[in-house]
């Protein structure tokens, strides 16, 4: 288990208060100033070191990211945007950040804004958040105040703008592009990459998007130094994250933990086991909706990171850990998340529009024993043709869970199913089938 | 995408307060020069509080204006996103979260309650037209789960009788505190926290 003093979100079940005095003591803004005196490039390099991958979802280096952007301001300003319009099912880690720790995140947002050079950085935050909007809009009104941002923020030399901006109730607006189309006043729907965001981002300039936790772990990092984040966790996947444990287990709750952490673990011991004992897991969904689920088995060995969890053929995604015990009816909660993505996909691509409406109403037939046995097969082909196929990682979030269900699940999915229309018992109703096949059977 | 329609019976003017109108500028100033069509979504949610929490057809056409966009534009972004109620929806407005997480740990119990209590149908009118419910995708709050939002507050930890305890309270007119219904703090392990003690005992 990680030792307390390494933990970086010391409030995360708020003990200790949200106010500048209070985060002062933990550390927060005390020498803002002597980091970035350092430099752009000390800083990018130290997060560089530090090996930090992005929390949303897709694990890209941020360093790396950082450095994408223009090393010169050109004629059009930069920006900094931070995602915090977390929607996956199974994700609740940055609302607990949002409402205390919001003075991690509003001083994260000063430091990468002096490293990208942006003097504006806007705050995506889901429209449900709206009271946890207000709790950071509260910590940012405060951090004026105490001239921490604005005009010569906390005595850098840099004029830093935070503002906030709520969505309203599209889990696409998580998508980085979507999330910028969203913020210009239009639908949410991605854009085409190339160009990226790093170079035509909002309003067409050069931009910076990352998760609310990512920059939040910023000034720790920066303070204790990259190779204290590296030693922790493993190779390339490293660090402490924020892991959310719900579902069928006794106390579903958010934790932070050094990644790599066997996935046991953090069941038994922080989450208080599964209902019903380790020997009643059906599956475990280790990151987020989107991520396939992993069979109990598996979930003997398995350790939480990005790597280990992509040689599972799954992925850490955002962390989000849905445990299902044998209770649930596992391709009834397939469904359900199929039916998640139906509601939520933009309509842009057809692939994505059609097929995943198409995946929850094969996906609801089979819970009841209603598909016909080659809609099993179909349904694979169904998550092939939309993998892929799309403009954003929408296509692959709506088609992995429902491929991880084949793969682990497709014998419980035909017991169920046995339903098959041309069989000849069924010759009675001829309209059903095709004359030529009965004619030969004649 | 959001499959609301718009209601059938429709204002035919719709303008700003006083406060709205503040509020409305306030917020365009968050956004560069030129670019104020930035402000819909802020101002779609600044028309839907002080119309009952509803948009009707005349607040587009005003933010439009106001904005100096087509109106088709701000219909585009009102119809797409899913929080924006075209449709009278009560002063109390119940969200129900039903997906996966919350699924498994029996938000249809919740569902059940808020058939029994408030009316037989989703985004159905209560009988004294002060409330209505509807299953919604994912609220963020699985690890308390299930829940359930009325306006902007979250109901968290519930079970049938809890709900049904919230929502008497609400067709009295009250307003039930928010938070987890089993006293549990925050998204803590409970019972059971095995990290930060020194802090949490200091």
């Amino acid at each position: 288990m990680l030792k307390d003093q390494d933990r970086i979100f010391k409030n995360l079940y708020n003990d200790l208060g949200t106010d500048v005095f209070s985060v002062q003591k933990r550390g927060d803004w005390t020498n803002t100033k002597d980091l970035t005196k350092k430099g752009r490039d000390w800083i990018i390099n130290e997060i560089k070191d530090s090996q930090l991958r992005g929390r949303g979802g897709a694990g890209f280096p941020t360093g790396l990211k950082w450095s994408f952007a223009p090393k010169q301001v050109g004629s059009r300003p930069h920006y900094l945007v931070i995602n915090g319009d977390e929607s996956e099912p199974g994700t609740c880690k940055d609302r607990d950040i949002l409402r205390f720790e919001p003075h991690k995140l509003i001083e994260g947002c000063l430091i990468t804004s002096y490293a990208v050079q942006a003097h504006v950085c806007y705050i995506y935050i889901r429209g449900e958040y709206f009271v946890d909007g207000q709790k950071l809009q509260a910590a940012i009104d405060e951090a004026y105040e105490k001239k921490l941002i604005g005009k010569n923020a906390a005595g850098t030399g840099w004029d830093l703008d935070i503002y906030i901006h709520y969505g309203a109730g599209a889990y696409i607006c998580g998508e980085e592009t979507a999330l910028l189309e969203s913020i210009e006043g239009k639908k949410g729907q991605p854009r085409l990459k190339p160009p990226f965001p790093a170079l035509i981002g909002l309003y067409g300039c050069p931009t910076i998007i990352n998760n609310v936790e990512t920059i939040a772990v910023v000034p720790t990092i920066l303070r204790r130094g990259g190779k204290w984040f590296a030693s922790l966790g493993r190779e390339k996947n490293t660090g402490t994250k924020i892991f959310c444990i719900s579902g069928n287990v006794n106390n579903p709750c958010n934790v932070e933990e050094e990644m790599n952490i066997p996935l046991k673990d953090l069941i038994e011991v922080h989450a208080g086991g599964v209902v019903g004992g380790w020997e009643n897991l059906q599956a475990v969904i280790p990151g987020g909706s989107s991520m396939p689920l992993i069979p109990r088995e598996k979930c003997e060995t398995l350790t939480m990171d990005f790597d280990s969890l992509m040689a599972e053929k799954s992925g850490l995604g955002t962390a989000g850990i849905v445990v299902i015990n044998k209770d649930q009816d596992i391709i009834k909660c397939m469904a359900r998340i199929a039916r998640f993505y139906k509601h939520e996909s933009c309509g842009q691509c057809t692939p994505c529009r059609e097929g995943s409406g198409w995946m929850w109403r094969m996906l609801e037939r089979m819970a009841r024993g209603e598909a016909s046995k080659d809609e099993v097969e179909m349904l694979g082909d169904v998550t092939k043709q939309i993998e892929g196929h799309t403009i954003c990682a929408f296509g692959e979030g709506s088609s992995w869970p429902v491929q991880g269900l084949l793969r682990h699940f497709k014998d419980e999915i035909k017991k169920r199913n046995k339903f098959d229309p041309i069989v000849k018992e069924n010759k009675n109703i001829p309209y059903l089938v095709d004359q030529h096949l009965l004619d030969k059977n004649a | 995408m959001s499959l609301k329609k718009p209601a059938k019976d429709q204002p035919d003017m719709f303008e700003f307060n006083s406060g709205s109108l503040k509020d409305a500028k306030d917020i365009i100033a968050k956004y560069p020069e030129g670019k104020q069509q930035s402000a819909v979504m802020a101002l779609l949610y600044i028309a839907q509080k002080q119309n009952n929490n509803w948009i009707p057809l005349a607040a587009m056409k005003y933010i439009a204006k106001f904005l100096d966009m087509p109106y088709i534009k701000v219909y585009e972004v009102a119809t797409f996103y899913s929080m924006y109620n075209l449709s009278p929806v009560g002063k109390y407005f119940i969200q129900v979260c039903t997906t996966t997480p919350c699924m498994i740990r029996g938000a249809n119990k919740l569902v059940e309650a808020c058939r029994e209590k408030i009316s037989k149908n989703e985004s159905e009118l209560s009988n004294d037209k002060n409330c209505s419910w509807m299953e919604v995708e994912c609220l963020g709050a699985c690890v308390t789960a299930p829940m359930m939002q009325i306006n902007d507050d979250y109901y968290e930890d519930l079970d049938k009788e809890k709900t049904l305890e919230i929502l008497d309270k609400i067709l009295k007119g009250e307003t039930p505190k928010p938070g987890s219904y089993r006293g549990r703090i925050n998204n803590e392990p409970e019972n059971n926290r095995k990290t930060l003690m020194d802090i949490k005992n200091a």
